[in-house]
């Protein structure tokens, strides 16, 4: 395959999709297929033959639109004759029993959304600050192509960094730009990632290795899904190009077992790949060669960690070692390994296309680019975003996400996962990228952020990722399974309005305990949800212990009488009565 | 230039002692030559290290991160500091999270007197446990024809796995489950006394550090452990090398 090659190609199907005046895309990634989108898919490929308008419109299923709390999500791109531009509708909560009134809209063109709501629609606008603060690049293609053809995403300038890497290219040319741009791992930590490519490329070793992280485990978190699942294509371009920079003939993507439609897309787009002769031996007629194979995971948190993880593909029991050595130096079989995160290897051929200084302009001084991040919890827009790295936590919260619901009041944002922590309304100002977050106690993490309003009980927070811990501790180390049991137990003691303040001093010593002598970063970071719950909100554990019972009133610590009781003597609060629990 | 292969010798301070060392040496084995005590449980010379312990946690000038002493290898100038106050306590907490996970009364226990956990919370000076006990109920194997294994004794120190994955080569043992839900198990989690793999040999239960695995037949502090097969092996094994 030469890049002339893989332009026809892409001509070819620009081409055909030209064809059609009319583009009807249904979002078929997890979040809207399970809101039925296959059924609206289906009913709107019927209505389009029945109305034998077969030859005009395109109804094809695409990757995640990003505004899952209103899916299923269906776009309609109509071809305007005089202008270059298209004009884009999206409907919000599609039924199949809306297909027909679709249909007929077209028909219409100029249809207003008054007109469409009329009709029983629900058009959504995309001139919102939900679409138009958003900057995409991991997700540039995501909702607009299908996933399971490698044509359309050839049509999108795929592959031609792969190519244009392993032809006119030089390894450490690669690295260099990837090294320039300033990317750093997405996987939570921030390692850069030239940094981490150059170190692989140095090993003196034959074999090497490249394995793709998609382990995602964080509650909440589905960044790393939606990529795999909308395109696949861009995560295999990344990969094969780390594997010329650094010298590997063999890939592996670890993906977790949960994601089938993740697993099943990206088998379809390997063989696709090797088909195209994009993967596989000599590739581009050159002397580099790269297979990829995909390894499921067994439902195991603690193997996202990476030694765990290559301990699982060796076929070994999923528990971490201690670093040094790095898998940079001793992985997989005791090969050097380059390991990284999903959303970092989708990174790459934008790099590698638009060049270092396009991305390097992107983001702050440290962290440069976007970050995907899932949206969830109390917030008006739920769902996928990707924002430039330095944006507020405000602007994400209240822009985009449109604010808590319900006219309740916010209380925080975490951040992380399980190995993040709580920010309180005093660090909304907080810009977004690595060391902001770090400085006030969380992580960056690989980009869950779920967002809480009044009615969350900072404690019972706590505890949730606590269990979380406890329960995917990989039982190897003492502090981590050991403590994090303890950790949980009195944290359970406190919420079920048990625990004295001197339950509150053992908490934190426990902490400092599990923090500092923990094996492995699960355990190491495990205490971060208590600690900066502790440090933001120290009042609701003191309310807790002193008598004065959960002052959201949800933790469940015998909240009715003991929130009336402090209602009486400290005068409501007004939220009290709520009985909502969010997470 | 020499015809032997080129170690190179590296000099580090333990606690403020001057101490020479082979580059592939570890902080542990450094200190023992040199009789400086670290703390250990899951580490035994002659099988590999799990690091998994954290008793032999040290500290090193320039490293934010407590290090374990039995898989971090010397470094050129290294400072390490074995004692200090907060290391202490850093121990003396995962001994008493060990003490408090299982049940460890040693009134009752075959290796009373013998018990290397035992011995390590005196040697740390562990006077009592202030975390609450959380004693679950764990069954005892007693199928095997000669040995027994007692789940609440066990601290999961894994050196049962690795005697038996190492030293006799049948690998019956290993862990299974996550959390604190791990147990050490034979075979594919049968009854020791239906398990295939083991050999009878009893490695496992002379290396074991508490009365986890004990031998049948023996009453409280009966139980005492020879160990003295294992370096013996290695160094045959290594000498024939």
């Amino acid at each position: 395959m030469t890049i002339e090659e893989l332009r026809k190609i892409a001509e070819t199907e620009r081409a055909a999709q030209k064809k059609f005046q009319h583009h009807v895309c249904v979002c078929i990634a997890a979040g809207c297929l399970s809101g039925g989108a296959e059924h609206v898919r289906d009913a709107l490929n019927k209505e389009v033959a029945e109305s034998g308008m077969r030859n005009e419109v395109l109804v094809k299923g695409v990757g995640c639109m990003g505004l899952c709390s209103a899916g299923p999500l269906v776009t309609v791109e109509t071809a305007v004759e005089t202008a270059v531009n298209t004009d884009v509708q999206m409907f919000a909560s599609v039924t199949p029993e809306d297909a027909p009134e679709i249909i007929r809209s077209l028909d219409t063109g100029g249809a207003t959304g008054g007109d469409l709501a009329a009709a029983g629609l629900h058009p959504c606008p995309t001139n919102v600050p939900f679409f138009e603060r958003q900057k995409k690049i991991v997700l540039e293609n995501s909702g607009k192509i299908d996933p399971e053809r490698i044509e359309d995403y050839i049509a999108h300038d795929g592959y031609v960094a792969l190519v244009t890497a392993i032809t006119e290219m030089t390894p450490l040319e690669v690295i260099d730009r990837v090294k320039s741009s300033g990317l750093r791992g997405r996987g939570g930590a921030g390692y850069p990632t030239g940094l981490k490519w150059s170190t692989v490329a140095k090993t003196g070793e034959q074999q090497k290795y490249v394995i793709c992280n998609a382990d995602e485990g964080d509650p909440g978190a589905f960044m790393d899904r939606a990529v795999l699942e909308s395109d696949p294509h861009r995560v295999l371009e990344g990969m094969a190009i780390a594997a010329y920079a650094v010298g590997a003939q063999q890939g592996f993507i670890y993906v977790r077992a949960e994601y089938p439609l993740a697993v099943k897309h990206l088998k379809t787009a390997i063989k696709q790949a090797e088909r195209m002769g994009l993967l596989g031996n000599s590739i581009s007629g050159t002397r580099f060669s790269f297979h990829i194979d995909i390894r499921l995971g067994a439902g195991a948190f603690v193997c996202g960690e990476e030694t765990a993880l290559i301990a699982s593909i060796e076929g070994k029991r999923g528990t971490p070692r201690p670093r040094p050595p790095f898998p940079a130096e001793s992985g997989l079989w005791e090969c050097p390994t380059l390991i990284n995160n999903v959303e970092t290897f989708a990174n790459v051929a934008p790099i590698v296309r638009h060049g270092a200084e396009w991305f390097a302009r992107i983001g702050t001084e440290k962290s440069k680019g976007t970050k995907v991040f899932a949206l969830a919890g109390r917030v008006q827009n739920t769902g996928l975003i990707e924002v430039p790295m330095g944006i507020t936590l405000r602007e994400i919260i209240y822009d985009i996400g449109g604010g808590v619901p319900d006219g309740k009041q916010y209380k925080a944002v975490q951040t992380g996962g399980p190995s993040g922590g709580c920010i309180p309304a005093e660090h909304l100002d907080s810009p977004v990228d690595y060391e902001s977050l770090a400085r006030i106690g969380s992580i960056m993490g690989s980009g869950g952020m779920i967002v809480m309003d009044e009615t969350s009980c900072m404690v019972d927070v706590a505890k949730y990722f606590m269990e979380f811990c406890m329960s995917e501790s990989c039982g190897k180390c003492i502090p981590c399974r050991a403590g994090t049991q303890q950790l949980h137990g009195i944290l359970e003691k406190i919420t079920a309005g048990e625990a004295t303040p001197a339950d509150v001093a053992l908490l934190e010593e426990l902490c400092e305990l599990v923090r500092h002598t923990s094996l492995c970063g699960l355990g190491q970071s495990a205490p971060n949800p208590v600690v900066t719950t502790l440090k933001y909100f120290r009042e609701e554990y003191d309310a807790h212990v002193t008598g004065d019972g959960c002052p959201a009133g949800t933790c469940g610590c015998g909240a009715g009488t003991r929130a009336c009781r402090a209602e009486t003597r400290l005068g409501a609060p007004g939220s009290q009565t709520s009985g909502e629990v969010t997470l | 230039m020499s015809a032997h292969s080129p170690i190179r010798v590296k000099t580090l301070t333990i606690d403020g002692r001057e101490c020479g060392a082979r580059e592939d040496q570890t902080i542990l084995e450094v200190a023992r030559e040199n009789n400086i005590f670290i703390p250990t449980l899951c580490n035994l010379p002659g099988l590999s290290n799990a690091g998994a312990c954290r008793l032999c946690i040290v500290e090193v000038k320039g490293v934010n991160k407590l290090l374990p002493a039995c898989v971090t290898h010397v470094s050129e100038g290294m400072e390490v500091t074995v004692n200090s106050e907060r290391l202490a306590k850093f121990r003396r907490g995962i001994l008493e999270l060990v003490f408090a996970e299982r049940n460890h009364v040693c009134s009752v226990c075959v290796t009373n007197g013998h018990c290397d956990l035992q011995s390590m919370a005196l040697t740390l000076g562990m006077t009592h446990v202030h975390f609450p006990y959380r004693y679950p109920r764990l069954p005892v194997d007693a199928s095997h024809e000669r040995f027994v294994v007692d789940h609440n004794r066990c601290i999961l120190c894994s050196r049962c796995v690795r005697v038996c994955d190492e030293i006799e080569g049948a690998h019956t043992w290993d862990i299974m489950s996550r959390g604190v839900e791990c147990r050490v198990i034979t075979d594919l989690a049968q009854p020791w006394g239906q398990s295939e793999s083991c050999t009878g040999c009893g490695k496992c239960v002379q290396v074991c550090p508490t009365g986890a695995l004990s031998e049948k037949g023996k009453s409280v502090a009966e139980m005492s452990k020879r160990r003295q097969f294992l370096p013996y092996l290695t160094l045959m094994r290594e000498g024939r090398r």
